[in-house]
């Protein structure tokens, strides 16, 4: 469920923590705290020293 | 063979590397730079490699420090890492060593940098001396833009943002080029295009496959030396028929190249990171 608007977000099979999904409803970006149970929290947002 | 994936977030990259090193028979241990915990009288000693893919250059360099400290073998090593994450003495090395770059001006005051602006002659470009993805990039195209975001930077920014380097504006042929170059060899090149003057991917820049011709192979193999080597992106510009070396990125982002260059770039990754690995128990034994 979405932290953000209680949406029923759907995952890829394969998906891990620490993976960013979107919201299909509200559109927030989640990050996936925990797998068993699923869980996610509203992503953090980009820090100044983030990059490549 | 056990190998830390050091990383802040998994984004697709992450998952590729995982995928190669897995498929390489390696033990892999993703480590969220959030949770970790260093202890600098022993950090964890039983990776034989770290991977560092942090999206936090201050959380990752500063764990590949301290692991390095302690003898554990980290790709890229800090020293690189710390290079390329300022462009400042990225380009000063890349100079010394004898590679094209862009003429590039560094001053610390809002009115010193406009003299540099006006030596340079506008349009002239103004980075961050750290920074990714385009951010707080500025193309100063009059005196009076000069004028205006050097006071900006001067007020509102950090004391790094009075250090301003500012760069002569190369017009690019609405691209640039990005290679990867993995030890001593370029694996593959894309030309990165954009309407925008500023050609990154994660700015909506397309990617195309480019021929890594020997022009390339011999700049950028030259570049990675220059800072130190390990697994490394290099952005060139094109300038007429000159090739400039603008920046070389240590943690670099690949997923929009493999399938246009058809490499296996993480699995070339994987490769370097399991060589690393193997060093550092030969020289265990060895020690």
């Amino acid at each position: 469920m979405c932290p953000e608007c209680d949406a029923r977000v759907s995952v890829p099979d394969d998906v891990e923590r620490g993976e960013l999904v979107q919201c299909p409803e509200c559109g927030v970006e989640l990050e996936v705290v925990a797998l068993e149970p699923l869980r996610f929290i509203v992503a953090p947002p980009e820090e100044e020293d983030w990059g490549e | 063979m056990r190998v830390a994936l050091l990383c802040s977030r998994i984004r697709v990259e992450e998952k590729l590397l995982r995928h190669a090193l897995q498929r390489r028979g390696v033990t892999v241990e993703v480590v969220d730079d959030r949770e970790l915990v260093l202890d600098l009288a022993g950090p964890r000693r039983d990776w034989d490699v770290v991977l560092q893919r942090s999206l936090s250059q201050t959380r990752g360099l500063a764990a590949a420090r301290v692991l390095a400290a302690a003898g554990v073998a980290v790709v890229n090593q800090p020293e690189v890492t710390a290079l390329c994450a300022d462009k400042l003495a990225t380009t000063a090395l890349l100079h010394a060593a004898g590679v094209p770059v862009p003429r590039t001006l560094v001053a610390f005051s809002a009115e010193s940098a406009l003299r540099a602006a006006e030596e340079l002659g506008y349009p002239v470009v103004l980075k961050p001396v750290s920074g990714s993805w385009g951010r707080m990039l500025a193309r100063l195209n009059d005196r009076d833009a000069a004028e205006a975001v050097f006071e900006d930077r001067t007020v509102l920014g950090s004391p790094e943002h009075s250090v301003f380097y500012v760069q002569e504006h190369v017009a690019k042929p609405g691209r640039d080029i990005r290679a990867f170059v993995v030890g001593d060899e370029v694996i593959c090149a894309v030309f990165r295009e954009s309407a925008h003057w500023i050609t990154n991917t994660a700015r909506g820049a397309t990617t195309r496959d480019c021929v890594v011709t020997s022009d390339i192979a011999r700049l950028c193999v030259q570049s990675a030396r220059a800072v130190g080597g390990g697994v490394l992106a290099v952005d060139l510009l094109e300038d007429g028929d000159r090739l400039l070396v603008s920046e070389v990125n240590a943690t670099m982002e690949f997923r929009n190249s493999i399938d246009v260059t058809g490499v296996d770039i993480p699995g070339r990754v994987a490769g370097v990171v399991i060589d690393a690995a193997r060093g550092a128990q030969t020289m265990a034994a060895a020690g």
